[in-house]
């Protein structure tokens, strides 16, 4: 205000320093709210886990099965990363899985088709990732098509482009030793300890940072009790996980060793960081929330609702390719049915799982992790326990159901007790 | 109260296609001074509004702004002068806290991020000098305030940024009794901190507790412009109805203005 005299009476926000309990009770109220998070989803992987646990103590809790579960999850897990922008517009991308079979199979025939090297390969199928998702967004947005109809097309057209690259079905398979190593390798315990040690401390600075900004501005901040609890808790996880994975998990150590953490692991990490600053710290991801929440609102405020839209698909899409290099490397190989089957309902899955609403404008990145682990859990647990395909698919889609219905019934919960 | 207008319009007309929806329209917003602009349905209040925000042009006459003639073509060049309306359905996120809603659009940021430090203490001093005690946190989701609450946001962020006139559009439609006076009590703070302000209302009550002048449309024209305490509750529905209230407002209509709509045998 620059207007004549302000009447600064007293009064204003009441800037209540929150304590430790009062900050855990605000979020239990939340939670009782209909504002669950990834609530369900932790408490699902835990159960899950547990389950598991005790019926396959052998097998499932082994150091070998727990490296397995990054690399069968990480086509999903990246997939599902993508789509959260996709979803946070309440849009849909239904031909993800085949776009990232399309770009798995451009990086195929790029480098033995082809004869080319990696640095060439992988640039390229990640562009095709995103000229894909231009190509959608600016369907959805300039001829106005529903997202669910163009995707759905699309589904099907990248089915076909997929069997017309391979040649009616032909395999290729991979020989080049980087691409490879993506989604096969481990990193040595040395490098295992550095990363670790380095994401912890760069988390616990990042925390910090923002704690002290806050503070030494006068605003109302987190009680330390709770950044610190988070830190530690964080450090705990990712330390406890580390030296699992770097004990030897070879079931013949002296003929091949196997130990260290699986390097899609740091991959999932920098793009699940690199998305999440996106979306909570940018100008960008405040917009994409803002058009998911209120698109006239968004519309008034002058931000370009369109450009917004196209950008969530073209994200969707990278992200899709990225999954389909990863799927290549961890085949070796491109086939017919590389990034089809039930990949892409596992990765829709995977991000309403973690808590993403189907509704839009709600939903974090990490989300998509914490459901890619359900879904990987279920997967593999399952499979462990000697269940069947079908009895896998049937479980996962009761999974997703119940995910959907808690998605539901939470936003009528908040609806009631107006909370969003 | 000041002589000179803050905002002053001169003989504008706005038609669309062949319907002419404003005839030579004037209407004066003084700095400090609530302006209740009042009208029947289809009078051509929404019109008017817009063509001072910007979303429509004018067809003929002068907007004047702060003793300047001034063209406004876009609701930015509006938002440039400090003219910002506040609508009836409001246009808040609601998955978004008050701050967040507050800055939409318009986000403070140091080099590639979100200064959201200087957003929440900007956001805390305006509400602040609004006087507004309601909310609890500046980081509340807009969808767990009530509709006064949500209301005030709103209010709040028209005046964010520097604004000299802010136009309201129906700010109490929706609201109940206790929340209807928080708002009211909220744009008469508005005027006192020597803003322009423009209320839309169909509530006499609304209009009588806070309006210094009256400006009523009829059909498309400025009936009056009145003081608010010069009229009474009566003379301004009888303007509203007819367009004119014993000496004051529109010429009687001659019949032969009127084509006859009655069904029954051609004329």
């Amino acid at each position: 205000m620059t207007t004549t005299t302000t009447t600064t009476t007293a009064g204003g926000i009441q800037a209540v320093k929150p304590t430790v309990a009062s900050h855990v009770r605000d979020y239990w109220a939340r939670v009782r709210g209909g504002d669950l998070g990834a609530l369900p989803a932790v408490l699902g992987l835990l159960v899950l886990t547990l389950i598991f646990s005790v019926a396959r103590s052998d097998t499932f809790l082994s150091a070998l099965n727990f490296a397995n579960l990054f690399n069968q999850s990480a086509q999903v897990v990246f997939i599902a990363m993508g789509l959260v922008f996709v979803l946070l517009l309440g849009e849909i991308d239904l031909s993800a899985g085949f776009a990232s079979g399309v770009c798995g199979a451009v990086l195929a025939i790029l480098l033995t088709n082809e004869g080319l090297p990696w640095s060439v390969a992988i640039p390229a199928a990640m562009l095709t990732g995103v000229v894909i998702g231009l190509v959608l967004g600016l369907l959805v947005t300039k001829l106005g098509i529903p997202s669910f109809v163009v995707t759905l097309a699309a589904f099907l057209g990248f089915q076909g482009i997929l069997l017309t690259l391979l040649e009616g079905g032909k395999n290729i398979s991979i020989t080049d030793e980087f691409v490879n190593s993506l989604n096969k390798s481990n990193l040595s315990v040395t490098w295992s300890w550095v990363v670790t040690l380095v994401g912890v401390a760069g988390f616990a600075l990042a925390q910090l940072n923002r704690y002290r900004a806050r503070a030494s501005r006068n605003l109302v901040t987190e009680p330390f009790g709770i950044v610190a609890t988070r830190i530690v808790a964080l450090g705990l996880l990712l330390v406890a996980g580390t030296w699992v994975l770097t004990q030897e998990r070879s079931i013949n150590p002296a003929i091949n060793s196997l130990k260290g953490v699986p390097i899609v692991v740091p991959i999932i990490a920098v793009f699940m960081v690199i998305w999440t600053f996106v979306l909570g710290r940018t100008t960008y991801g405040r917009h994409v929330y803002a058009v998911g929440g209120n698109t006239e609102a968004a519309r008034r405020a002058g931000i370009p609702v369109d450009r917004i839209r196209i950008s969530v698909f073209v994200i969707g899409s990278f992200m899709a390719s990225i999954g389909g290099i990863l799927i290549v490397s961890r085949a070796g190989s491109v086939d017919p049915n590389t990034g089809g089957s039930n990949v892409l309902l596992y990765s829709v899955g995977a991000a309403v799982i973690g808590g993403t609403s189907l509704f839009g404008g709600k939903g974090k990145v990490i989300n998509a992790v914490i459901g890619g682990a359900v879904i990987a859990v279920i997967d593999n647990g399952m499979g462990l326990m000697g269940f069947s395909s079908g009895q896998k698919f049937i479980f996962t889609g009761l999974v997703l159901l119940a995910a959907a219905s808690v998605d539901a019934l939470a936003r009528r919960r908040a609806a009631a007790t107006g909370n969003r | 109260m000041t002589a000179t207008p803050l905002l002053e319009l001169r003989g504008i007309d706005k038609s669309f296609g062949p319907v002419q929806v404003l005839h030579d329209v004037g209407l004066n917003v003084y700095p400090g001074e609530v302006t209740a602009l009042v009208g029947d349905n289809g009078a051509g209040k929404s019109t008017l509004v817009k063509c001072i925000s910007g979303i429509y042009t004018i067809d003929a006459g002068t907007v004047t702004f702060d003793g300047d003639e001034v063209a406004i073509h876009s609701p930015r060049d509006a938002s440039a002068l400090g003219i910002e309306v506040v609508y009836q359905d409001l246009a808040l996120c609601d998955n978004l806290d008050i701050v967040q809603n507050m800055f939409l659009g318009r986000e403070k940021k140091s080099g590639l991020v979100l200064d959201e430090a200087t957003m929440e203490e900007m956001a805390g001093e305006t509400l602040r000098s609004l006087s507004v005690r309601t909310v609890k946190s500046l980081r509340q989701l807009v969808a767990s305030l009530s509709g006064g609450q949500r209301q005030t946001v709103a209010i709040a962020k028209a005046v964010l940024w520097n604004s000299r006139v802010v136009i309201l559009d129906e700010p109490t439609a929706a609201l109940g009794v206790a929340q209807t006076a928080q708002v009211l009590e909220l744009v008469r703070r508005l005027a006192d901190n020597g803003l322009g302000v423009v209320l839309i209302s169909h509530n006499m009550n609304d209009v009588f507790a806070v309006s210094d002048r009256i400006a009523a449309l009829y059909l498309g024209r400025m009936a009056a412009e009145v003081k608010a305490a010069d009229v009474t509750h009566s003379q301004i529905v009888e303007l509203i109805t007819a367009g004119r209230s014993g000496d004051l407002g529109l010429p009687a209509e001659k019949p032969a203005e009127f084509i006859d709509i009655t069904p029954g045998e051609a004329p």
